[in-house]
C-alpha cells in the first residue's frame, strides 16, 4: 500500500527527526575527539519507528549499493540488532565508516518519502548506530569461507575499494594480498579524513577484520616502484588496482611555493597519518598558524579548516569561488564547520600569494566573483568581477581544490589505458581494465568521489574477478 | 623485515647503515632513495642509497646525524628492525657514456654519489672525483673512490688533506683539467649543490644535483617536496630527485628546507639531548 494515499497512516506520521548528540561547538573545536556521539538506544528506536516501511522504498534507489534500508530499520524496531547489522553487511562491508561519512542528504535520505515533509528518516545515523552496536557487542563469528580455490589475487591500495575487494574475494576462497604504499592501511580513511570525524580505531578495526579472514597486508610497498604490475602478474592470477586519487592540485598562481602554503593532502597527512596534532609528543612537526585560509568548498576543505581551528588558529576561513548553495561538502560537515566558528568567504578566488622576505606567506590577494550562467553540470559558473581585487592577511593557506589519480601505476604499466583526466579506463559494470587479468575501481577510475562509490566499485570488481578465476572468462 | 645488519659511525656524526630488504636491493638504481621510519612513532625521512648487494638482499645508507630522526637511526644496532623502509623511490640517474664526468660529493653525498660514479665508470666514462669535507678526518671512502676515479681531488676547509678551502675551488679544479668535463653531478648538502651549480653555470657545463627537500610520502601524494625547476613546479620525489642545478630556484628551495626549523629544534631538544653539527642543510663538517 502506498502510504501517501493512506490518510489514516499519514496522520500518525512522526515528523520529529531525532538529532544526534554532538560535542558542543565550544568544546569540540579544541579537541580531536569525535564530534558526533551517535544515537542512544532511545534515539535509535524513536527514529527507526518513524520509517513508514514503504513497499517500494525510494531510499533504496538512492543508495549506491542498494542496502535494504527498510529491512534493517525494521530490525532496529524489533531490537534485533544483530539481524540488522547482518542485513547491512550483505551490501556494505564498512557500515561504521559509511554511517559517518556518506553524503546521505544527497543519496538515500534525499529520496526518502518523508523528505517532502522535511523530516526524512535519519538513515545514516541508524546505520552508524547498528555498526557501533555490532562493534561493541564484540567479535562476531567470522563468516564461512569457501574452500581454497588455489587462485591468488593482488590488491593495490588499501582504501575502501581495495578493502572491499579483499573482503569479498577471501570469502570466495581465493588467496588475497594487499599492497599499500604508506605505512598504514586504510587509504584516505587514515591519511585524509580527520580523527574527529572518523576515529582511526574504526578504520583499524575494519583492516583487522579482513586480516582476520586471512588477507595478507604488505604496507610500505609502492607498486610501480617496489614491483610493477607486470612483475606482480607473474605471481598472481588477477590484480585489482584501487590506488585512489592522491595527486593534489594547486591553483597555479604566483607564490604557491611559499612556506605556509600547503596542499590539503600534506596538511591532513601530517595531522592524521603522522599524528601531527600530538606534536611535540609525536615526531612529525606541524606549525601553529594563527590565520588560515582554506581554498575550496568540499569535504577536504572543511576537514582542513576544522583541523586548523583545533590546532589553535584564531581564524580559519573557507575561501570558495561559488556561493554557499554550491558547497560540495557533506551538509553536516559544513554546518559543523560553521558552528565551530569557521568563517566562510564565499564568491572569492585567490589570485596571488604574497610572501615576506624569508619566503613565508603573509597575504593573499583575492578577487570577488559572481555567479553566471549554469555550466554543463547545471552549476552556475563563477565569473570574476573586474577590479574587485583585495588582500587578506593570512599566515597559512591550504589548497583543497581537488585531487586526480596518481600516475605512478598507469605510467609503469604498458597497455593500461587512461583517460585525459588521468583516470583508468575500466568497464562500469565489472571494473575490467584494458589489461588482461587487471581490474580497477574507486577514485582511480572515477576521479575523487566518495567512500561508498569506491566500495560499490570494489564489490562489482570482486564479482567479475571471481567469475574470471572460476570460469577463465574475462 | 628491514633488519639492521650493521650500523657504524664511519667518521664523527656520519653513520653507515646496512639494511636487509631484498626487494629493494634487487631493484635499486644509482640516484634513487628510500624512506625510513626508525620506529613506530617515527617521522618518515628520505635517504639516498649509497650501495647495495642484491644477492645478499641488503642496501647501505650513509647518513649524517642532524636531528631527532637521524638521531634515532644512529641508535640502531645490528638485529634491530626499522618500522618502515620503502623504495626504491625517485628516478635513477641517467647512466650513459658522456665522456668525462665530474662527480662531487660532500657530507652524506660522498656516500650517495659512489654508486653513481661506479655506474658511470662501468658505462665507459672517465671519472673525476671531488670530495669535500671540513677536515681530513671527516672524509670517508677515499680509497673506494680512488679505485674508480681517473683523478681525485680532495678539498678540506682546514687544508689537512688536498686543497684548502671549500667548493669555491671547483673552478680552479675544472681549469686544471686538460679539457672541461662533459657533465657534472653533485650530491650532498644544499649549499654544496647550490654553490657548485652557480660556479658551473658560468662555465656552461651541464650540472645535475640530487635535491633533498622535506618529504613525507615520497610518492607524489602530499606535494611538500615541490621545487621550482625551469619555472615549473616539480615534485622532487617523483619528478626528481635529480634536476639540472642551473634551473633550480635555490632561494625558494633553501627557504622551504627551513620551514620546520623551530619545530625540529623543539623536538630535538625534547627527544635527544645530543649535540648537532649539521643544521639547516649546512654542512659544518
Ligand atoms: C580529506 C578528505 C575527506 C573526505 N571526506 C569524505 C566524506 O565525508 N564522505 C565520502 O564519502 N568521501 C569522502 N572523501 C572521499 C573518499 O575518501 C574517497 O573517495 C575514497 O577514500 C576513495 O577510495 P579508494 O579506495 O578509491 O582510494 P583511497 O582511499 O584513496 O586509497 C587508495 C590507497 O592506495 C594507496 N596507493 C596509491 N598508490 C599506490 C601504489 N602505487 N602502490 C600501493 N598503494 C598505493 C594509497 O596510499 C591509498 O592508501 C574524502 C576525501 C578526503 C581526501
Ligand atoms: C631524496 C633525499 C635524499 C636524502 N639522502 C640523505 C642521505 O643519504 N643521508 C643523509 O644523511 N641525509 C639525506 N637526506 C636528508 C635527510 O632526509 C634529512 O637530513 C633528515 O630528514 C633529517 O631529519 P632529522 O629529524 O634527523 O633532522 P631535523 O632536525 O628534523 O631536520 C634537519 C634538516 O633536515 C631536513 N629535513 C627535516 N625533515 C625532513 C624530511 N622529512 N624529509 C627531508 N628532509 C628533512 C630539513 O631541512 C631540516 O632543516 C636526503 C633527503 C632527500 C630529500
Ligand atoms: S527510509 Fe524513508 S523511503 Fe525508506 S522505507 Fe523508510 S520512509 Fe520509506
Ligand atoms: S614527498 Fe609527498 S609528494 Fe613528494
Amino acid at each position: 500500500m502506498n502510504d501517501e494515499k493512506n490518510p489514516e497512516k499519514q496522520s500518525k506520521i512522526d515528523l520529529n527527526r531525532r538529532d544526534m548528540p554532538k560535542q558542543s561547538p565550544e568544546m569540540r573545536s579544541h579537541n580531536f575527539n569525535e564530534v558526533a556521539l551517535g544515537y542512544t538506544l532511545e534515539d535509535a528506536l524513536g527514529e527507526a519507528k518513524r520509517c513508514l516501511q514503504c513497499k517500494k522504498p525510494r531510499c533504496v534507489t538512492g543508495c549506491p549499493v542498494e542496502i535494504d534500508i527498510p529491512g534493517f530499520i525494521s530490525c532496529i524496531v524489533r531490537k534485533d540488532f544483530s539481524a540488522g547489522i547482518k542485513k547491512i553487511k550483505e551490501k556494505n562491508c564498512l557500515p561504521a565508516v559509511c554511517g559517518r561519512v556518506c553524503p546521505q542528504e544527497s543519496q538515500c535520505e534525499s529520496q526518502c518519502i518523508l523528505k517532502n515533509k522535511g523530516a526524512e528518516v535519519a538513515i545514516g545515523r541508524l546505520e552508524r548506530f547498528l555498526a557501533d552496536w555490532g562493534a561493541s557487542a564484540g567479535k562476531a563469528d567470522l563468516p564461512p569461507k569457501a574452500k581454497p580455490s588455489g587462485k591468488k589475487v593482488a590488491i593495490v591500495g588499501s582504501g575502501p575499494a581495495g578493502i572491499t575487494v579483499a573482503g569479498d574475494l577471501i570469502l570466495l576462497g581465493h588467496e588475497v594480498t594487499i599492497f599499500e604504499a604508506l605505512h598504514k592501511a586504510g587509504g584516505v580513511l587514515v591519511y585524509g579524513i580527520p580523527e574527529f570525524r572518523l576515529p582511526k580505531a574504526i578504520v583499524a578495526r575494519e583492516v583487522e577484520y579482513v586480516k582476520s579472514l586471512g588477507v595478507k597486508v604488505f604496507t610500505d610497498y609502492v607498486v610501480g616502484k617496489t614491483r610493477s604490475i607486470d612483475e606482480l602478474l607473474k605471481d598472481f592470477d588477477a590484480i585489482f588496482i584501487g590506488t585512489g586519487a592522491g595527486l593534489p592540485w594547486f591553483l597555479d598562481i604566483p607564490g604557491e611555493n611559499l612556506n605556509g602554503v600547503y596542499s590539503a593532502n600534506e596538511y591532513l597527512t601530517r595531522m592524521n597519518l603522522m599524528k601531527g596534532y600530538l606534536f611535540p609528543n609525536s615526531a612529525t612537526p606541524i606549525k601553529n598558524h594563527k590565520k588560515v585560509a582554506v581554498v575550496g568548498g568540499g569535504n577536504v576543505a572543511m576537514d582542513s579548516a576544522r583541523t586548523a581551528l583545533r590546532m589553535g588558529a584564531d581564524e580559519a576561513h573557507i575561501v570558495y569561488r561559488r556561493s554557499h548553495a554550491e558547497l560540495p561538502a557533506r551538509l553536516e560537515e559544513s554546518e559543523n564547520a560553521e558552528e565551530e566558528g569557521v568563517i566562510f568567504d564565499m564568491l572569492t578566488l585567490p589570485v596571488r600569494y604574497i610572501g615576506d622576505e624569508n619566503g613565508w606567506l603573509k597575504e593573499i590577494e583575492c578577487i570577488k566573483m559572481e555567479l553566471g550562467e549554469p555550466d554543463a553540470s547545471g552549476r552556475r559558473t563563477p565569473v570574476e568581477i573586474p577590479n574587485s581585487n583585495f588582500r587578506i592577511e593570512m599566515d597559512a593557506a591550504i589548497c583543497a581544490v581537488g585531487n586526480s589519480p596518481n600516475p605512478l601505476v598507469p605510467s609503469t604499466t604498458p597497455g593500461l589505458d587512461t583517460t585525459r583526466r588521468g583516470t583508468l579506463v575500466a568497464d562500469q559494470e565489472t571494473g575490467k581494465t584494458t589489461r588482461d587479468c587487471v581490474w580497477a575501481g574507486g577514485d582511480i577510475v572515477t576521479g575523487a568521489a566518495t567512500v561508498i562509490l569506491a566500495m560499490g566499485a570494489g564489490r562489482k570488481a570482486a564479482r567479475s574477478i571471481h567469475e574470471y578465476l572460476t570460469t577463465g572468462k574475462q | 623485515m628491514n633488519k639492521v645488519i650493521e650500523r657504524t659511525m664511519i667518521v664523527p656524526n656520519m653513520h653507515l647503515l646496512e639494511i636487509e630488504t631484498p626487494e629493494i636491493a634487487s631493484k635499486i638504481k644509482p640516484g634513487q632513495f628510500i624512506i625510513v621510519r626508525a620506529n613506530d612513532e617515527g617521522e618518515r625521512i628520505p635517504l639516498s642509497v649509497a650501495d647495495w648487494n642484491s644477492e645478499k638482499g641488503t642496501i647501505t645508507i650513509v647518513f649524517m646525524e642532524v636531528g631527532a630522526s637521524t638521531g634515532a637511526l644512529a641508535c640502531l644496532q645490528a638485529g634491530d628492525e626499522l618500522a618502515t623502509c620503502v623504495g626504491p623511490l625517485g628516478n635513477e640517474t641517467q647512466i650513459a657514456n658522456y665522456g668525462t664526468v665530474l662527480c662531487i660529493g660532500g657530507c652524506y653525498g660522498i656516500g650517495s654519489i659512489y654508486p653513481v660514479a661506479r655506474a658511470l665508470k662501468e658505462a665507459g666514462n672517465q671519472i673525476i672525483t671531488v670530495l669535500e669535507a671540513r677536515s681530513s678526518y671527516l672524509l670517508y671512502w677515499v680509497k673506494k673512490f680512488a679505485t674508480l676515479s681517473n683523478k681525485i681531488f680532495n678539498i678540506t676547509r682546514d687544508g689537512s688533506l688536498g686543497m684548502k678551502g671549500h667548493i669555491n675551488r671547483l673552478t680552479e679544479i675544472i681549469n686544471s683539467l686538460p679539457k672541461p668535463p662533459d657533465r657534472i653531478i653533485v650530491n650532498g648538502c644544499t649549499y654544496l649543490m647550490a654553490h657548485a651549480s652557480e660556479l658551473t653555470r658560468e662555465l656552461g657545463i651541464t650540472t645535475l644535483v640530487n635535491l633533498n627537500p622535506i618529504m613525507i610520502d615520497g610518492t607524489g601524494m602530499c606535494g611538500v617536496c615541490r621545487v621550482t625547476v625551469a619555472d615549473q613546479r616539480k615534485f622532487a620525489c617523483v619528478d626528481g630527485p635529480e634536476f639540472n642545478g642551473h634551473e633550480v630556484d635555490w632561494k625558494e628551495f633553501l627557504a622551504r628546507r627551513k620551514a620546520y626549523m623551530n619545530e625540529e629544534t623543539l623536538f630535538f631538544r625534547k627527544s635527544a639531548p645530543k649535540p648537532a653539527v649539521h643544521k639547516e642543510g649546512k654542512c659544518q663538517a
